[in-house]
């Protein structure tokens, strides 16, 4: 008895030990990946003299210069136009991908059609057709139809982009509502729209916001498609940041608080889907 | 591959409804109205161009003389693939998808492995491990180009300076090794996407047989191989599909930290550069073309290992 409950010790112990020796390998590759955006948020608070230091100044005094100047009180081109380009993309295009791919994925898998998993799989295979292929058509076809700079042209193409990732996972967490339970409702008279709001909604609602922030994401952060299809008015944020860096002069902090102020809804957004980001990224594949 | 899948599911559905009586043809129809939107929708936006595409590659036909636009057959493709600067520039496609999927997945395993266990802090190291993937990826490469790679100002530089004084050595990363630096930049994106997906596998496994394996008085090693690196295999290779088919349309790093020069340009830059700068229309497409037939070979396993694993996830 005595005996036993030694080795049990025994066999807590070494993992403990172990365990501290895995958290401290945890914490220096978690600060070692972190330490570019901490230092990126850093140098956005340094005036542009204490930015291009080397070796570098860690204790140099603090100034929000590096904003005013993104924010165009320096005389450069305002940000605000592209964020606000940015967030109409977005926001609508993330709408668009939901009106749509909420049907279908309700077709998809509370009340399948025949052969669901094929029209699924078609969903998937356009995702994995590269975005490059199509672009010159795209191009072509707005020119020529006088949709070149215009928002709501990248509206579509960021919905065509999203919507397979959002049919995918919206089918998974849809076919996490229990049959039984819409059965059960359907047995005491209750009509489609009372089961979808009362029965489905509460159960699909997380799932259904994690999507959302995911295209959210993808929409916020395309480069290639705004670079190409957009100039002056429709101009997005990442394109606004491509091309705001003269040769001219010190831009270091400048760069930095750009950089952070146009990621901070990226990163608010996958901070708030963080629980679901796998399952989105992996097209549901994974859970 | 994606017309033919649209073309059997189309088959598919209307087998049935030829048969049945008009009011289950009604049903059917009704049930499949919701799926036609979204349907329609991709078939007209990302299946349309890429026909155009294919179309438009077998032309001769330079934006700035659109007047002398004339079918030239198979042209373009020959000129392509005997262009040496494309087929550079599918070696470096090749290369750099292939270095960062790898080690974004193998730092991207150890750090899942670290993660998977019990320790102070782990979810706010987790959210530290999470952050350079939600950074806008121009930022990112911003980032790296001018505050880390930096010859005269860069982190790097500055490190290296603190570390070694007046003497140390004060390289210029990007001119020495571009293609490195991009990968560099890329991998650290990426690895937390692939720890992330590993982390969902090691969670999945099955904890009983772990414990009865080290019962049996099996190591932590023969566990992890035996055990741990088969149950991960499909995780290991559906980060390594999804990887790819990310980061073989990678357009922002590349245009922004090298501007595709150096030797750094991959398909996706030099397909956009054929067109957006040289206007060479007949030129880009042949090359989008070769990169659709590119991707579909790594879709094609992609498929199957999605596949592999939703069956596994609807057995359940």
């Amino acid at each position: 008895m005595a005996a036993s409950t030694d080795t049990a010790k025994a066999v807590k112990a070494r993992p403990r030990a172990r365990g501290s020796l895995v958290g401290l390998a945890a914490w220096l590759a978690g600060i070692l990946f972190f330490l570019p955006i901490a230092w990126m948020a850093l140098t956005s608070f340094h005036s542009e003299e204490d930015a291009a230091t080397n070796p570098p100044s860690l204790a140099a005094s603090l100034t929000l210069d590096g904003y005013r100047d993104f924010f165009g009180t320096g005389g450069g081109a305002s940000p605000w136009p592209s964020l606000i380009n940015s967030t109409v993309a977005s926001l609508s295009s993330t709408l668009l991908v939901l009106v749509l791919a909420l049907p279908a994925a309700y077709a998809l898998s509370i009340r399948p059609v025949k052969k669901w998993t094929d029209i699924l799989f078609f969903f998937l295979s356009t995702k994995m057709l590269p975005v490059v292929a199509g672009l010159l058509p795209i191009y072509l076809f707005a020119k020529n139809t006088d949709f070149l700079d215009n928002i709501w042209l990248l509206v579509i193409l960021y919905t065509s982009m999203n919507l397979p990732i959002a049919v995918w996972m919206m089918q998974s967490f849809l076919a996490e509502v229990p049959k039984a339970v819409i059965e059960a409702a359907q047995i005491d008279g209750a009509r489609l729209p009372t089961i979808l709001a009362r029965v489905v909604a509460p159960i699909a609602l997380p799932g259904i916001a994690a999507t959302s922030l995911i295209c959210f994401i993808f929409s916020w952060n395309e480069l290639l498609f705004a670079r190409v299809l957009t100039g002056v008015v429709a101009q997005t944020a990442p394109v606004f940041l491509t091309g705001f860096i003269t040769s001219q002069g010190l831009f270091l902090a400048k760069v930095c608080a750009a950089s952070l102020v146009i990621s901070l809804p990226v990163l608010a957004a996958g901070f708030a889907a963080q629980d679901k980001l796998v399952q989105g990224l992996s097209l549901g594949a994974v859970k | 591959m994606t017309a033919t899948a649209s073309t059997t599911t189309v088959r598919h559905t209307r087998v049935p409804t030829a048969k049945t009586p008009p009011s289950g043809r009604l049903r059917a129809w009704a049930t499949r109205a919701p799926l036609l939107p979204a349907l329609i929708f991709m078939i007209a936006v990302t299946q349309l161009p890429f026909v155009a595409t294919l179309v438009i590659s077998f032309f001769d036909w330079n934006a700035l003389y659109p007047d002398a636009r004339s079918f030239a057959g198979f042209e373009n493709y020959t000129e392509v693939l005997t262009d040496p600067d494309l087929r550079k520039s599918v070696l470096t496609t090749i290369l750099l998808t292939a270095s960062v999927v790898l080690a974004s997945l193998v730092i991207g395993l150890g750090l899942a492995l670290l993660l998977d266990r019990r320790f102070t802090g782990r979810g706010l190291v987790r959210t530290l491990l999470i952050a350079p993937f939600l950074l806008v990826p121009v930022a990112a490469a911003l980032l790296w180009k001018h505050v880390l790679y930096n010859p005269e100002y860069g982190l790097f530089n500055g490190l290296l300076h603190w570390v070694g004084g007046d003497s140390a050595a004060q390289p210029d990363w990007i001119s020495n090794t571009p293609l490195l630096a991009i990968e560099a930049s890329l991998v650290w994106q990426w690895t937390p996407f692939m720890m992330l997906i590993i982390l969902a596998g090691l969670q999945s496994r099955d904890s009983e047989l772990i414990e009865a394996a080290r019962m049996d008085g099996a190591s932590d090693w023969q566990v992890f191989r035996h055990l741990t690196l088969p149950h991960l295999r499909r995780y290991l290779e559906l980060g390594a599909l999804l990887g790819s088919i990310y980061i073989v349309q990678n357009f922002d790093a590349v245009f922004t930290i090298t501007s595709g020069g150096l030797g750094t340009a991959n398909l996706p830059y030099t397909v956009y550069q054929s067109f957006y700068q040289a206007h060479e229309n007949g030129l880009a497409s042949a090359a989008g073309v070769l990169v659709v037939i590119g991707s579909l070979i790594i879709a094609t396993f992609a498929l199957r290992v999605v596949s592999s694993l939703f069956r596994e996830e609807a057995s359940r």
